[in-house]
């Protein structure tokens, strides 16, 4: 019997250019053309202007640690407890859910500010996650 | 809204708090009804409005048999009931009806007619949380306390001082579901849940339920218990998404209902006797105290841990010892309304000695939601 996997994210077709840019390798974010807001998560118009003249585009995938819990019980399918919950705080503004890789999942290496760059799991043929590593150098 | 213009003139909980393996959801909510109803010494034909929040209005009025004129289901999580409370007391003063009744009740331990709660894989949540491993609340909840405590100098003893403070309320509870006294060292060398947090950092899971009846404040006075005033409410939404919140330092939804309801009761922070704020978790009174004016966020810690509000302190917090040790049945803010009604009434276990107003504070679907309900026993 297969292991129980992890929640798998659905897109809608408002989410869908994000979810397409994780599997070339490339974290989408959304910007305002009219009052140059960066936003997240998706949405077709800009949550701080209301326009509808919005662009995605490439972010840089760097960001830093803004909280998380590492969370013991009770564990989420796929998941093997401890395991950090982050949320990151990008370069450009917007903060997301991930998991931290690469990394002890311990208090002592999980340190607040610490720098991090997106890293790209593949969940199957059609979804691939952001999830981040502590920053190289 | 104006001040003291519809009062709470009936209020009780379930027959039994705790483990009931013989009762339903929707029974829960309607022995929690029909007590109310009782201690208000009203028929259930004398009920119009109707609230209630996870079950629908719908549910619970036709298994009670009442014909509401009015309707409220606003379900925004644990503090949907301060929400019903302020739009109860509104649509009283509007005349769209006399006399409602606001049940709440939750099979949340033996789960016997609970509908389950699930997050859909294409909705935001199921997109952008569910795949990082987040489980159920105590997965979400803490998520924003360690940026909390490192912007405030808040620390692990501090946090563990709420559960302790909170326990020694809930020793004065004989309805209580925990009831022995507990130390720092108890608290941090409890099992791990969620690091920060620890099991005696986490609310109970517990069955019950709670239910209240408000009418006009010049009815109240024909009714068989003390009225208690509503005096200020507040109310506000911020995100489902605890990852999307504006800052990990504040609850945006606590500073807009938290102040609208001091600002309308017309009261500063020194006139309040009684205070609750609803704690799910241990940070959330730090969040609370911060948030609501009482201090600035970096004192909050300190404010707890040096005893300011356990018994015989300045700001008697929590006082049925809460969400940590009182119960906790999934959605809380009842059982704080409960408390406060008590504390105005004069009759609760550990009763503040003369408490003329009593702020109750609460919060819903992690940082979600908040209301806030300002109750007077003198108008």
């Amino acid at each position: 019997m297969a292991e129980p996997a992890r929640a798998r994210p659905k897109p809608t077709p408002e989410t869908q250019h994000f979810w397409d840019g994780t599997q070339v390798g490339e974290l989408r974010l959304q910007r305002c053309d009219a009052c140059a807001n960066v936003y997240f998560p998706p949405r077709p118009f800009c949550p701080s202007c209301a326009s509808r003249k919005v662009s995605v585009f490439k972010a840089s995938g760097k960001g830093k640690l803004y909280s998380y819990v590492i969370n013991h019980r009770p564990a989420a399918p796929g998941f093997t407890p401890p395991y950090a919950i982050a949320v990151v705080e990008l370069d450009e503004g917007p903060r997301m859910m991930s998991n931290i890789i690469d990394c002890p999942q311990t208090p002592e290496a999980l340190e607040l500010d610490m720098k991090l760059e997106v890293a790209f799991e593949k969940l199957d043929d059609k979804i691939t996650l952001p999830l981040f590593r502590p920053a190289k150098g | 809204m104006r001040r003291n213009q519809v009062a709470i003139v009936g209020a009780a909980e379930t027959t039994e708090l705790g483990v009931i393996p013989n009762m339903s959801q929707i029974q829960l909510h309607a022995d929690a009804a029909l007590n109310a109803i009782a201690d208000a010494g009203l028929k259930l034909s004398d009920i119009d409005g109707i609230a209630t929040a996870v079950e629908t209005p719908q549910q619970i009025a036709h298994y009670l048999g009442i014909t509401p004129t009015w309707v409220d289901g606003t379900s925004v999580g644990g503090c949907s009931f301060m929400l019903h409370v302020r739009h109860a007391a509104a649509a009283i003063e509007a005349g769209l009806c006399k006399t409602v009744l606001i049940t709440h009740a939750e099979s949340g331990k033996s789960m016997i007619g609970k509908l389950p709660r699930s997050i859909p894989a294409d909705s935001l949540q199921g997109q952008f949380e569910a795949p990082f491993g987040v489980f159920g609340p105590p997965s979400m909840f803490p998520i924003p306390v360690l940026r909390f405590m490192k912007t405030y100098g808040i620390t692990h003893e501090q946090l563990a001082m709420v559960a302790v403070v909170q326990r020694e309320w809930a020793a004065k509870n004989p309805r209580a579901m925990m009831k022995e006294p507990i130390t720092v060292a108890d608290v941090l060398n409890s099992r791990m849940i969620a690091y920060p947090f620890r099991l005696l950092q986490c609310c109970l899971v517990t069955d019950g339920g709670g239910a209240l009846i408000l009418t006009a404040a010049d009815r109240a006075k024909d009714f068989p218990k003390k009225p208690v005033y509503i005096l200020g409410t507040g109310e506000s939404v911020e995100t489902p998404m605890v990852s999307q919140m504006e800052t990990f330092n504040s609850s945006r939804a606590f500073k807009v209902a938290g102040p609208t309801a001091f600002k309308e009761a017309g009261i500063t922070h020194k006139d309040v006797d009684h205070l609750m704020i609803y704690d799910a978790f241990a940070h959330l009174p730090l969040y609370g105290l911060g948030d609501l004016g009482f201090m600035p966020h970096e004192e909050t810690g300190k404010f707890i841990a040096d005893g300011n509000t356990r018994p015989g302190g300045k700001l008697p917090l929590n006082t049925n010892g809460g969400g940590l040790s009182y119960m906790h049945s999934g959605m809380y803010g009842m059982y704080a309304l409960q408390e406060s009604v008590r504390q105005m009434r004069g009759i609760a276990p550990a009763q503040v000695p003369n408490a003329k107003i009593s702020v109750c504070h609460g919060v819903g679907g992690m940082f979600a939601a908040s209301g806030t309900i300002i109750f007077t026993n003198e108008r």
